[in-house]
């Protein structure tokens, strides 16, 4: 190829959360990294500075920090036997592009799993038996244990300058945290962060149900901070355009302001931007990559040569290169062979919304992004799945990420959608009422998978990702019944009005209604390479210098936020190639 | 996450699924008048024939045709009227907005993905459709035109009464209107859209002439600071809102 780059230890496409972290640790082991961006660099300064950052129209209708649609989206199906169409205005989802990827948009919900999430499959059987998992289920047990992964946790969090409060800490229970969470080795960083309305009535609400409130770990910085990298962090001010815009204040923790600044002074990193990768490139047997063929900013398709390449592109993207690159066989649901693609599942999210009179100060226009109050009760072992009639659970919350007018005024139901009414409800709403929300697992499916789409293509001439989802009984009835309870909950707090969206028997998945950016699997992690495209160590188990690094991995979804799991498994990850890989190439787990 | 979401069909979903549960019967309370600008009711609605609502300043659209702008003048006047509530869309400039608006890649399609083939499928899967933002204001406005003239005896959308016009939109937000070349429904959801956009936007764009939308609803616009106020509870948020340029309303 005319334009060939040298060779380099390590190319890594995709600079967000992931691209970030891998980047951080292979330089650190001295290797020579090369990352390879689509979208443009991007900073605080100048990129995310008042008063430009907030202004809505720009953030929430023109989706400046968001992905466009144009050149690159997924078609979506329901059923195996419909044609697919194109995803063609952002809605449920909202994949980032640019330096920090959706790591610099995020919110800042920072969780980590619980230790029986680990082990879902085997979990739900002892406790129901395996009839109690419907036969399409196809959920299994992640190939590590909470254990393996809690001193990455613990470093991610320590990173990110995650507020909150230790539930558990060296197996003892702490005051005023999660009781049902995984043992951590010690208290957050930083306290959690002050309470707005909604998250104070919450504590009122859930202590009558007789549940253990606890505040939601929030990467929005609740004190000065500087992280184990040395990069400072200030405290959140609370500015209320956090969800979908980068953070004015150095508050939000991003792979732009908690990485990048220590990767940028390295001498063995380069960061490449406006770098479209096309494709992974394998030697003839198809045993090895080579590297990547990137389009760069001129549109010259460029080859980068690389002894590792690291898939960190986000889930559904990195899906999507490896179906487009031929590493691994591609599943088929028909016959359940085939591994790429297998298992893609989402979130459950649903939300209740509290209308109140005007002595009721909710101002939802203060908002911190990931803050708020929740509690365990309904989640893991703590749900009885036999008494609900489901698998999986969840956890409530109110949180409050910020509201505007342009992003919408919930109003009560029943109100007109224009004219004199609809402004009355508006104006009475919008200082007095607040949400609450219910985010429930998602369990996958065999017929829940991600493949390529025979017909559309994106801007660069490659077939589409085709997402093949929707909701199953199971998830439905989760809906329901989580719904319900956090109605319960929300009548204890006397609201003049509330309203609830659970899903109604039957109901299909609905892609203009944005529900989380939460796409999990495609390109999971397990111990039997004929059910997972990765083993434990997010290595491919056809390719072994190619590691798929993301919430691609999860074998299906739990209740909470997945990128406490995801930095925690991309540290896991740079481990084992630092230490098992880079000494002796190969596979790190014998098939 | 389920952050707020500006898609038409995101808020027509909302308003459809919602169920509601009284739990005491929402009270009317007045705005407090202290924190909110209050305008005067306008009488035009007894009027048998529409009062051409005035666009602030000397604006002239460069997007829109003379009778679209008149079309939009008169949908913006019925949508958000000027009334006892607060200031209405035209008022606050919100054609100014659009045809503004009209002229960003936005509204040429540049952040959606456009390429065919353009099949139906279910509402679950939204917009299938090959126009653009720009086009389907346009097709759409000058189908209901059409409709209009032939219906009422040649006479234009904005120069119906005020009741004939607001049948007319809402028979468009039904969908029940059948117009040539374009679904009402789909019109109708994107010019409301639109003109909510406008009106709550900040005034730099165009619409929401000194942030009269915001201190309706008492928002207090691009302050983007409150940490000082996160744990109050007692008293209502006192300060006017601020917009993009450091300008207080
Ligand atoms: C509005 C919003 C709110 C969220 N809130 C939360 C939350 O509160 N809690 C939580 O846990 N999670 C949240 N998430 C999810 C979170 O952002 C992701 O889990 C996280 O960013 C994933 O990290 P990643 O590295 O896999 O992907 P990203 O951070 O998105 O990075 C992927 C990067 O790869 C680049 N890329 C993709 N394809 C290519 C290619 N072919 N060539 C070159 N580069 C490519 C992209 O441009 C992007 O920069 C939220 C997401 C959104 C959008
Ligand atoms: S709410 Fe806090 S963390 Fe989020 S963008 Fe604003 S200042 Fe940053």
């Amino acid at each position: 190829m005319a334009n060939a780059k040298a060779k380099v230890d390590a190319v890594i496409v995709g600079m967000g959360w992931t691209g970030a972290i891998l980047a951080k640790e292979l330089t650190d082991a001295g290797l020579h990294v090369v990352v390879l961006e689509r979208g443009a660099d991007r900073d605080t300064q100048p990129d995310f500075a008042y008063p430009k950052v907030v202004d809505e129209l720009e953030g929430s209708v023109h989706r400046r920090y968001l992905q466009s649609l144009a050149q690159e989206t997924v078609t979506v199906r329901h059923n195996l036997t419909s044609t697919a169409v194109p995803y063609r205005q952002m809605g449920s989802f909202k994949p980032g592009t640019g330096v920090g990827g959706a790591g610099s948009h995020w919110s800042g919900c920072h969780f980590r799993a619980l230790p029986e999430d680990f082990k879902l499959r085997s979990n739900v059987e002892q406790r129901y038996g395996a009839s109690f998992i419907p036969s399409d289920m196809s959920i299994q047990d992640f190939p590590v244990s909470y254990e393996d992964l809690e001193p990455h946790f613990d470093h991610f969090e320590y990173v990110c300058g995650t507020s909150g409060k230790a539930g558990v800490i060296s197996g003892v229970k702490q005051a005023g945290g999660n009781p049902f969470e995984g043992s951590r080795s010690r208290e957050f960083p930083l306290g959690p962060n002050p309470n707005y309305l909604g998250a104070e009535m919450f504590y009122k609400g859930a202590r009558e149900m007789g549940w253990d409130p606890y505040p939601i770990p929030a990467s929005n910085a609740s004190a000065p901070y500087v992280n184990p990298y040395s990069c400072q962090m200030g405290p959140c001010n609370a500015c209320g355009f956090c969800s979908d815009y980068g953070c004015l204040n150095y508050s939000k923790a991003s792979p732009n302001i908690s990485i990048l600044p220590v990767l940028r002074q390295r001498k063995n990193f380069e960061l490449r931007t406006h770098a479209q990768v096309l494709k992974v490139n394998l030697d003839s047997d198809g045993k090895k990559a080579t590297g990547v063929t990137y389009l760069d900013a001129q549109g010259r398709e460029v080859e980068q040569q690389a002894d590792l390449v690291l898939l960190c592109a986000f889930s559904l993207y990195n899906v999507h290169l490896m179906l487009l690159s031929g590493i691994g066989k591609p599943y088929d649901p028909q016959t359940g062979e085939g591994t790429i693609g297998r298992n893609y599942s989402y979130q459950n999210l649903n939300r209740v919304v509290l209308f109140f009179g005007k002595e009721v100060q909710a101002n939802q226009f203060i908002g911190i992004g990931g803050a708020g109050t929740t509690m365990d009760n309904l989640n893991g072992n703590q749900l009885d799945n036999a008494k609900a009639g489901f698998v999986g659970g969840g956890i409530i919350w109110a949180r409050q990420p910020g509201a505007g007018p342009v992003r919408g005024i919930n109003v009560p139901p029943g109100t007109p959608n224009w004219g004199t009414a609809w402004k009355q409800a508006a104006s009475d709403a919008f200082r007095h009422s607040f949400y609450f929300e219910v985010q429930g697992a998602c369990m996958s499916y065999k017929q829940h998978y991600l493949s390529l789409d025979p017909t559309y293509k994106d801007g660069f001439g490659r077939p589409l990702l085709r997402m093949n989802f929707d909701w199953h009984d199971n998830e439905i009835k989760a809906s329901q019944y989580l719904v319900g309870k956090a109605l319960e909950m929300s009548k204890v707090l006397n609201p003049t009005a509330m309203a609830g969206d659970a899903k109604k028997s039957g109901e299909h998945y609905n892609i203009t209604k944005y529900q989380s950016t939460h796409t999990c699997g495609g390109a999971i992690m397990g111990s039997d390479p004929k059910t997972s495209a990765l083993n434990r160590y997010l290595q491919s188990w056809d390719v072994h210098n190619v590691f798929a690094i993301g919430a691609n991995a999860f074998p299906q979804n739990n209740g909470y936020n997945p990128t406490g799991m995801v930095g925690a498994l991309a540290y896991w990850s740079a481990k084992a190639i630092r230490e098992q890989y880079l000494k002796n190439p190969g596979p790190l787990v014998q098939a | 996450m389920f952050d707020d979401d500006t898609s038409p069909a995101r808020r027509d979903f909302l308003r459809k699924s919602l169920t509601l549960i009284p739990v005491v019967t929402l009270a009317s309370a007045g705005l407090p008048s202290s924190t909110f600008a209050q305008t005067p009711a306008s009488d035009a609605k007894q009027a048998s024939t529409a009062v051409p609502a005035t666009v602030p300043g000397d604006y002239k659209p460069t997007f829109f045709t003379p009778e679209e702008w008149a079309f939009l003048v008169a949908a913006c006047d019925r949508l958000i009227p000027s009334d006892q509530v607060g200031p209405g869309a035209v008022e606050l400039g919100v054609p100014e907005f659009l045809d503004r608006h009209m002229q960003t890649p936005y509204a040429n399609g540049g952040i959606w993905y456009m390429q065919g083939p353009f099949l139906e499928a279910a509402p679950e899967f939204g917009y299938q459709g090959r126009l653009n933002l720009r086009e389907t204001l346009r097709i759409g406005i000058k189908a209901i035109d059409a409709y209009s003239k032939k219906s009422f005896s040649g006479k234009a959308f904005a120069e119906l009464s005020q009741a004939q016009q607001e049948d007319l939109l809402k028979s468009a937000e039904s969908g029940k209107l059948v117009l040539d070349d374009i679904s009402s429904k789909l019109f109708f959801t994107n010019l409301l859209n639109e003109v909510r956009n406008g009106y709550f936007a900040d005034p730099s764009h165009g619409g929401n002439k000194n942030m009269g939308a915001w201190k309706m609803i008492g928002y207090p616009g691009m302050r983007a600071d409150y940490m000082d106020w996160i744990t109050v509870r007692d008293k209502p948020y006192p300060l006017p809102p601020v917009d993009l340029s450091g300008r207080r309303g």
